[in-house]
């Protein structure tokens, strides 16, 4: 089965963009089947149902996302398999920007809108600079010389990776997008396969449920930030 | 990046036909060519943008036109078509306003490096001084894009898509929108070896193009060339168009009109 991941800032347009590129492939007689990881809710999934691709979608809730998302890669590949389908597409809800849900020998894609910021491509930081195809959506709300100041900043932070324009709510540029994925490689499983990113480590008193605050209710892997020389005024 | 930025040349262009808003069969495609300028008339919600925004997205049966936009005969491989993405065509759209978060100075910098300008320097200051020329208000090079009024983000759009971003295919979408003065922001858009393709409600832009494509109900419903009558009318025209001219200058001066 072919594995894709595909990540990205809240309401870039991933499912829009997955659902019609899946619609595409299935065309090509390719089926699909989508795991969405996200954090609190999403109605991603009615809009995965209406396009007729199987879907199942889970969420970290109080957990950092994407801790969550990796202890439960294997059974999201499985359950996928169950599906019958010949390409199993992870999305996830961009985690928490500080990490990146791409494997080793996975294709692995970041969607992104022209609307974010000038800054934007910076501040996604590891879900972009280790994306192999970069999906750059909205471009129809903007100006040419924005997108393509847009897609420089994209290029700056990642050298190697394909970028295309596409249009989620018109479909325009999936059925490019549907001949990459064509090209994702087939894996066997997901196991000891590597993250391109390691993970942010924790295992604090706040991860254990603590609220209060003050040095005296902090236990376990615990890191103090250095805010500067005292301010003389 | 290398190849990106390299300079396309193109004879011809052809949109297929494709589909009506109805699904219905279109009687026919357009072929273009370099050096001309067609403009595209019918009312709003006609089909215009979508016919535009065909040939901008290099359509491959992939829009829900079913159009298909061929280069010098021939569709583009989609590798092409990737490499293509955003060189082919220069565009002018609706949207009047910027919506990054950058100063005018800043962006058309990063704009002619992403452009591999020779001297990304002086590219900014050309476009920076054409957009202020064409501009009611005069703009700073360090506002932000998103203060700029709509008539300065229009003069500056028109501004860079003339002195920067070269293509062989320029669209334009209602130009006489944007609050600038439309026969200079075309003097400087045009050039002879570009197609260039403008959508249209003004009947000055429209007769003074070479040919005009009537759109109805998103399909392309005839194909027009200028008669002597028409040109003749649109001289005519134009002498109205400079009178109007005259007296909004002098309102806008405080003038009494005699």
């Amino acid at each position: 089965m072919k594995l894709v991941t595909v990540a990205g800032p809240p309401s870039c347009g991933k499912t829009s963009v997955i659902a019609r590129t899946c619609g595409h492939l299935a065309q090509a007689g390719l089926a699909c089947a989508v795991i969405k990881f996200d954090c609190l809710q999403s109605r991603d999934g009615e809009l995965y149902k209406a396009a007729g691709v199987p879907v199942s979608v889970v969420f970290s809730g109080g957990l950092c996302p994407d801790h969550f998302f990796a202890t439960n890669l294997e059974e999201a590949f499985a359950w996928a398999e169950s599906t019958g389908a010949d390409c199993c597409v992870i999305e996830t809800a961009g985690l928490c920007n500080r990490c990146s849900p791409h494997l080793r020998g996975v294709l692995g894609v970041c969607v992104i809108d022209n609307l974010m910021g000038i800054d934007a491509p910076e501040k996604i930081g590891p879900m972009l600079r280790m994306a192999d195809l970069v999906v750059v959506t909205k471009g129809d709300l903007v100006s040419q010389a924005e997108r393509e100041v847009y897609r420089y900043r994209i290029r700056q932070m990642n050298k190697r990776a394909v970028i295309r324009n596409v249009n989620g709510l018109t479909g325009q540029g999936c059925l490019d997008l549907a001949a990459i994925l064509k090209e994702a490689p087939a894996v066997e499983g997901v196991t000891e396969m590597k993250l391109r990113f390691s993970m942010p480590a924790a295992v604090c008193s706040y991860c254990l449920s603590e609220t209060r605050i003050g040095s005296r209710y902090q236990k376990g892997n615990v890191k103090k930030a250095h805010f500067g020389a005292r301010h003389d005024g | 990046m290398t190849g990106e930025n390299a300079i396309l040349s193109l004879r011809s262009m052809t949109l297929t036909a494709g589909r009506d808003k109805s699904g219905r069969p279109e009687a026919q495609g357009v072929d273009f060519r370099a050096g001309e300028v067609t403009a595209l008339l019918g009312p709003t919600g006609a089909g215009k943008s979508r016919f535009l925004s065909d040939i901008e997205s290099l359509a491959a049966a992939d829009t829900p036109t079913g159009r298909t936009l061929l280069l010098d005969g021939a569709a583009p491989t989609p590798d092409e078509r990737f490499a293509l993405q955003g060189r082919l065509v220069a565009q002018l759209t609706q949207n009047m306003n910027f919506v990054l978060d950058m100063k005018v100075m800043d962006f058309l910098r990063t704009h002619a490096l992403s452009r591999e300008a020779q001297d990304p320097d002086a590219v900014a200051r050309q476009v920076f001084e054409a957009a202020n020329e064409l501009a009611g208000e005069p703009f700073g090079p360090d506002v932000q894009l998103t203060q700029l009024s709509g008539g300065q983000s229009r003069a500056l759009m028109i501004a860079d898509t003339a002195l920067l971003s070269w293509s062989p295919v320029l669209l334009i979408d209602e130009i006489e929108n944007a609050g600038v003065d439309k026969r200079r922001a075309l003097e400087l858009l045009v050039k002879s070896d570009k197609i260039v393709v403008m959508a249209t409600h003004d009947p000055v832009l429209a007769l003074s193009a070479h040919r005009r494509l009537v759109i109805r109900h998103g399909a392309v419903q005839a194909v027009l060339a200028r008669t002597d009558e028409e040109q003749a009318v649109l001289a005519r025209l134009r002498q109205m168009e400079e009178e109007i001219s005259g007296y909004r200058t002098k309102l806008r001066a405080g003038e009494a009109l005699a």
